[in-house]
C-alpha cells in the first residue's frame, strides 16, 4: 500500500524529537482526526539551522513529517515558506489517495512553526528597550551611556 | 503452517478437509447442480450434502439454510430481502449500534426507499440490554437484528434473551453469527431467531460460500433475480466448490470446537494477564475476564445491567494510548504478526470505529485500538512473540508521539480545542 520510500522514512524516521527553547514551535491537526504533528524550528541567521518534530498518525503521517523536516533543514525560512504538502508526497514518491488529505500535513505543520517564529521576532522588535532619558537603543544597562555619564541616576 | 497469525477476523486458512472437498469441482465434476443430465448429478448431491452438514453445525434443518457468496451477502438478504417482503405489514427495523456495515449500510439504502431504522444504543462492553431493545420496537417493526458476537470487542450478545424479546412484540429476530460460528456452539433451535448469518470462513471454509439461515416459514424477496436456486430466494449457478468445502469444513469444526476454543480462550486470557505487566497504559475493550487486572478505564460507565458478561475465545481488543493503530499494525507486520484496528487511518473509510464509538470510548483513544483474533493453529508461540514485540514498539511510537510528551509534561494529551475540525491548524503557540 505504501511506496518503499514512505516505508523507509517510517521505520527510520529523520529528525524526531523536541527542540529545547526552540524558536518556534508549530501544531496541526489533533488526535481525534487520527493525526496530530508538532514541529520545532531553529533559526539562526535566517537559516533553519533544525528542524525537530513529533507526530501521532500513521505510516504515512509519520513519513511526511520526516521527510518536511528533512526538506526544510538547512533552507532559508523564505525557501522553507515555499515548501508545499504536494512536495513533500512527491519527494515521497506518492502517497494513497485516501491518505493525501489527512496525513500530509508536514508543510502545515512547518510552516506553523515558522510563523511562530516570525510573530515572535515581531515583539522582540517591538519590546526593545530604550533609554527612559533621551530614548537612545539599550543593550543591557537601564540607562544609556551618556545619560549615566551626565550623573541621571 | 501460519505463524503470528492474528488476524482470523480477516480471514482464516482453509481446512485440509475443505481443499479436499473443493477439488473434484475444480476439475471433472464442472457441471450445473440444476442440470438434467450426468453432469449434474455429482455437484447437485455435494451441494445437498454440504446443505445437510452446515444445517447440523447449527442445528437447523438443511431446508433452512440459504447458500450465497459472503456473510455480507446474507445479512444484505436478511435485511433488505426481509424489509421488502414485509413492507404491507410495517417500514421500521431496529438493529444495534454496534452492527457490522453489511447490516448498517443496507438500513440506510432502505430508509432511501421509504423504511426507517431506529439503532439500539449499547453499554461501556458493547452489551445490547433487552429493556434498550424493547424501547426500540415500534408497532410498525418489522425485523430486529442484533448480531451474535461482535469482532472489535468480542462481546456475546444474550441472543436467547433478545430474541424472546422480539418476539413478544411479534417481531422476527435477525442475528449476525460471523464472529461467533467457529468459536462458540450455535443452537439456533435453542436460541429461538429467524434468520441468521454465517460464512464458511468462520468455521475454515473458502471465501466465496456463506449461509443464511431461514426458519421455515420465513419469506424474503431475493436480491438477486432470474432464477430458481436456492428455493427462489438466490438466483445464479451455485459456487459447487466453494460450498462443499463449507460442508466439509462445518463437519470438521462440528467435531472440534470445544477442544479449537479451549485453546483460543487460554491463548487471549495470557495476552489479557501478561500483557499489563509488560507495557503500561493498556486498555482492554469489551468484557474482559474479572481476573484479567483489568483497570476500569475512567470512560467506562461500568454499568453492566445484570447480563453475565461474556467475549468470544481467541480474541483480544486493546486502546494502546498515545499510539496510532496502523503505525503499530506496520511495525507489527514488520516482526511477522499479523492484527487489526479500529483506527481511521487503518480503516479505507478513514472514519474510527463506529463500534468503540457506540461503546462511549472517546474517539481519540478510538485511534489507539489493537485487534488480535486467534484461530485453532494459534500456539504460545505466537503469544509470545505479540508479548514480546508490542511493548518496544509501543515505546518506540510513544517517544514520537506528541500525546505521549503531552502526557508526560502532566497535559491533557486529548485537549481539543473548541470548535475545531480536522485538519485545521490550531491556535498560535506561544
Amino acid at each position: 500500500m505504501y511506496s518503499e520510500k514512505v516505508m523507509e522514512h517510517f521505520r527510520n524516521p529523520r529528525n524526531v524529537g523536541e527542540i529545547e527553547n526552540a524558536d518556534g514551535v508549530g501544531e496541526v491537526g489533533n488526535p481525534i482526526c487520527g493525526d496530530m504533528m508538532t514541529f520545532y524550528v531553529r533559526v539562526e541567521n535566517g537559516i533553519l539551522t533544525d528542524v525537530k518534530f513529533k507526530t501521532f498518525g500513521c505510516g504515512a503521517a509519520i513519513a511526511v513529517s520526516s521527510m518536511a523536516s528533512e526538506l526544510a533543514k538547512g533552507k532559508t525560512v523564505a525557501e522553507a515558506m515555499k515548501i508545499t504538502n504536494a512536495d513533500v508526497a512527491k519527494e515521497l514518491g506518492g502517497l494513497p489517495p485516501n491518505k493525501l488529505h489527512c496525513s500530509n500535513l508536514g508543510a502545515d505543520a512547518l510552516h506553523k512553526a515558522i510563523e511562530n517564529y516570525l510573530a515572535r521576532q515581531r515583539r522582540t522588535e517591538k519590546k526593545e528597550c530604550h533609554c527612559p532619558y533621551c530614548g537612545a537603543p539599550l543593550e543591557g544597562s537601564a540607562i544609556c551611556a551618556p545619560c549615566q555619564a551626565r550623573g541621571r541616576k | 503452517m501460519v505463524s503470528g497469525y492474528f488476524d482470523h477476523a480477516a480471514a482464516a486458512p482453509l481446512l485440509p478437509e475443505a481443499r479436499e472437498a473443493m477439488m473434484p469441482f475444480l476439475g471433472d465434476e464442472f457441471g450445473n447442480p440444476s442440470s438434467l443430465h450426468r453432469f449434474g448429478t455429482k455437484p447437485r448431491e455435494a451441494v445437498e450434502a454440504a446443505r445437510s452438514s452446515v444445517a447440523a453445525l447449527v442445528n437447523s434443518r438443511p431446508d433452512d439454510i440459504v447458500f450465497n457468496a459472503s456473510a455480507s451477502e446474507s445479512n444484505n438478504l436478511a435485511i433488505k430481502g426481509f424489509a421488502q417482503a414485509h413492507r404491507d405489514k410495517g417500514i421500521h427495523l431496529v438493529a444495534s449500534a454496534v452492527e457490522h456495515v453489511s447490516v448498517l449500510e443496507p438500513l440506510k439504502s432502505l430508509s432511501v426507499l421509504g423504511f426507517d431504522f431506529t439503532l439500539v444504543p449499547v453499554d461501556a462492553d458493547g452489551v445490547v440490554h433487552p429493556d434498550k431493545l424493547a424501547a426500540a420496537i415500534k408497532t410498525e417493526t418489522v425485523l430486529v437484528s442484533v448480531m451474535h458476537a461482535n469482532y472489535e470487542v468480542g462481546t456475546i450478545q444474550n441472543i436467547k434473551e433478545l430474541a424472546a424479546v422480539a418476539h413478544r412484540y411479534r417481531v422476527p429476530f435477525h442475528s449476525d453469527g460471523t464472529a461467533a460460528v467457529g468459536r462458540i456452539p450455535v443452537d439456533l433451535a435453542e436460541l429461538g431467531v429467524d434468520a441468521y448469518t454465517f460464512p464458511a470462513m468462520s468455521v475454515y471454509g473458502p471465501k466465496g460460500a456463506a449461509a443464511l439461515y431461514l426458519k421455515r416459514g420465513t419469506r424474503v424477496q431475493s436480491l438477486v433475480e432470474g432464477g430458481f436456486q436456492e428455493k427462489n430466494r438466490r438466483a445464479g449457478t451455485e459456487d459447487v466448490a466453494a460450498i462443499a468445502g463449507f460442508g466439509a469444513a462445518a463437519a470438521v469444526t462440528k467435531t472440534r470446537l470445544p477442544e479449537w476454543s479451549a485453546g483460543m480462550a487460554r491463548l487471549a486470557q495470557r495476552i489479557f494477564t501478561e500483557l499489563p505487566k509488560k507495557l503500561d497504559h493498556v486498555i482492554f475493550t469489551g468484557p474482559v475476564p474479572r481476573d484479567s487486572g483489568r483497570v476500569q478505564p475512567p470512560f467506562s460507565p461500568a454499568e453492566s445491567g445484570g447480563s453475565p458478561l461474556a467475549r468470544i475465545p481467541g480474541h483480544v481488543s486493546v486502546i494502546v494510548e498515545f499510539v496510532e493503530g496502523e503505525a503499530m499494525l506496520l511495525f507489527l507486520d514488520d516482526e511477522g504478526i499479523a492484527a487489526a484496528s479500529g483506527s481511521s487511518c487503518s480503516a479505507k473509510t478513514l472514519k474510527a470505529s463506529h463500534v468503540l464509538l457506540a461503546m462511549g470510548l472517546p474517539h481519540a483513544r478510538a485511534q489507539s485500538s489493537l485487534v488480535l483474533t486467534m484461530g485453532k493453529d494459534s500456539t504460545d508461540a505466537d503469544v509470545d512473540r505479540f508479548l514480546e514485540k508490542l511493548p518496544p514498539i509501543a515505546q518506540r511510537l510513544r517517544q514520537i508521539s506528541p500525546l505521549y510528551a503531552k502526557f508526560r509534561k502532566g497535559e491533557d494529551p486529548y485537549a481539543v480545542k473548541r470548535g475545531e475540525a480536522c485538519g485545521e491548524p490550531e491556535a498560535e503557540h506561544e
